[in-house]
């Protein structure tokens, strides 16, 4: 069997015509009892239990998912990463992921399709270009790469956007060159495989539909198929994460709403960077199979059904014209949407509860792809040692009574907004 | 999705704005403490029927009452907020 993939094993199954691959992790009857579960199977759950497996050494874990691993935002979502952030409780969070994701491949030894390739985003107007240039100046103060480039520098990159546009002439933009994308797919799957292979028990098609709590501590969670005991039970169900938690009675600040995506008719490589349009809330990138991906703002209202409606696509497609009128020219292949756990101050939460032995780890809102490695590492930090890791320390779940937000749009407690 | 005003009949939902959960509760001159928190901050988020707020921007200006299935988006009723 051909357990490590390399470019010999690679060659070796080309040659004898692939009859050596294996499933990639295995499909195991629940135990009664696990040390950890870990309620979620999308890509904050699997790299939770894969660092506790690789970085703390608990050997006996469960991940619990309702679906198929991969069926939630971790298959859903655009794939865009980077760590341009202004706060700082942020910057140090989010830089320590990507810096986890250009080690990821070799460390997983997965293919995840990392791809540096730049996230450019745009600014049409002198008050625009200072937030921006504040925000580069945050970020470089904490070491992370930033750029500010002129409407020429952008022009050269990118010439057939609307520079000229009467309403958002494109004056210029931040870019983070280190940003990129990552195949958003293979980041479940290998996580995946790599935690399945350090004895992680991934138990899909298992509903968690109740909590066991006893005198004030977790027990053991609920399933479709059976009691499941845990010594600590850790949730990361993302949109999910209202329901699970009322479950354990508590009631979060989160809504629930959902965002959807949009791919093209697959074209020849034209934008080799992920541009944002920052009139409006749109963006957009290429794929490797040549699709055109972009999205834009969630509905707007509390949503669980998992597909949008008509007049986000309509608002989509229109700032997608303003910035890029030659996509007029394009078919749009397909949509999708994905519910997303939004906070009230729009940035997570990785923190213990008040029931023992229950960890929290939600509220990613429109952007947790990116945070997966560094959500799991943390996660995993705060479950294994009971203490919150230094990069996430500011995610705590009372910062809402005690004041301490982390609100990088400056909106307050409007979702929307964020 | 589509809304029935009681004004202006069956329209777009484009021409409202969402205003959010209608059973959150203003404390009434309480000093910041866990019912600020509450009404500001926590949420029942149900994944079910939802009472929420739409105000009519793009039309009569009416704030409504909907009750809705946030699973479906069935809406069950609006009503117009009485005065
Ligand atoms: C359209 C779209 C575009 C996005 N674009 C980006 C982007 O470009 N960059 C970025 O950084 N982020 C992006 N995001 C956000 C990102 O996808 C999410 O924040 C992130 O994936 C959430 O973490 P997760 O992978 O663990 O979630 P999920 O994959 O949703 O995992 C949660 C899992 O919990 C399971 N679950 C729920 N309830 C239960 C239960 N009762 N029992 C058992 N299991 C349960 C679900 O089935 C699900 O598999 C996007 C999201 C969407 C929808
Ligand atoms: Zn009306």
């Amino acid at each position: 069997m051909t357990d490590r993939f390399s470019i010999f094993t690679l060659l070796g199954e080309a040659l004898s015509g692939h009859r050596g691959w294996k499933p990639q992790w295995r499909d195991p009857a629940p135990k009664p009892h696990y040390d950890v579960v870990i309620v979620g199977g999308g890509g904050h759950g699997l790299a939770t239990a894969y660092y506790l497996a690789s970085q703390h050494g608990i050997g006996n874990i469960a991940v619990v998912e309702k679906g198929w691993i991969g069926s939630g935002n971790v298959g859903r979502n655009t794939t865009i990463v980077r760590s341009n952030y202004l706060l700082p409780g942020n910057i140090p969070f989010y830089e320590w992921s990507l810096k986890l994701w250009e080690g990821l491949e070799q460390d997983i030894n997965y293919n995840a399709m990392v791809s540096q390739r730049g996230v450019l985003n745009l600014y049409h107007s002198d008050g625009q270009r200072d937030a921006y240039a504040r925000r580069g100046n945050a970020m470089r103060l904490h070491g992370v790469d930033a750029e500010l480039l002129d409407r020429d520098a952008v022009r050269a990159k990118l010439p057939f956007l609307d520079f000229d546009n009467a309403r958002f002439p494109i004056m210029g933009g931040l870019l983070q060159p280190r940003g990129g994308t990552v195949r958003h797919d293979a980041v479940a799957w290998g996580y995946a495989r790599a935690a399945d292979r350090r004895g992680v028990d991934i138990l899909q098609n298992c509903e968690v539909t109740g909590i066991r709590i006893e005198g004030g501590r977790a027990t053991g969670v609920e399933t479709s198929r059976g009691f499941i005991g845990a010594g600590k039970i850790g949730l990361a169900c993302a949109g999910n994460s209202g329901r699970v938690a009322a479950m354990a009675g508590l009631r979060l600040p989160i809504e629930s709403h959902v965002l959807t995506a949009f791919v093209s008719e697959g074209l020849k490589p034209l934008i080799d960077c992920v541009v944002t349009f920052g009139a409006g809330h749109f963006y957009i990138s290429q794929s490797d199979k040549g699709g055109l991906v972009f999205g834009g703002s969630i509905d707007g209202y509390n949503s669980y059904a998992q597909r949008g409606n008509l007049p986000i696509i309509e608002d989509v497609c229109e700032e997608g014209m303003a910035l890029m009128p030659a996509l007029g020219r394009l078919r749009m292949l397909r949509h999708w949407g994905g519910v997303m756990d939004m906070s009230m101050d729009g940035s997570p939460i990785i923190d213990r509860t008040d029931i023992g032995g229950l960890y929290l780890n939600a509220g990613w809102c429109i952007g947790g792809f990116k945070a997966t490695p560094a959500s799991g590492w943390c996660f995993a930090h705060l479950i294994a040692r009971d203490e919150p890791h230094r990069v996430a320390a500011a995610y705590r779940l009372d910062r809402f009574a005690t004041g301490r937000l982390l609100d990088e749009a400056g909106a307050g407690a409007d979702v929307a907004l964020h | 999705m589509r809304l029935t005003c009681p004004h202006c009949g069956n329209r777009g939902i484009e021409e409202f704005a969402y205003g959010g959960d209608a059973d959150r509760r203003r404390p009434d001159g309480e000093p910041f403490g866990q019912a600020w928190m509450d009404y500001v901050y926590l949420r029942r988020n149900p994944a079910g029927a939802h009472r929420e707020w739409w105000y009519h921007a793009s039309g009569c200006r009416a704030w409504l009452v909907v009750t809705r299935d946030t699973t479906t988006h069935v809406v069950a009723s609006v009503q117009e907020v009485a005065r």
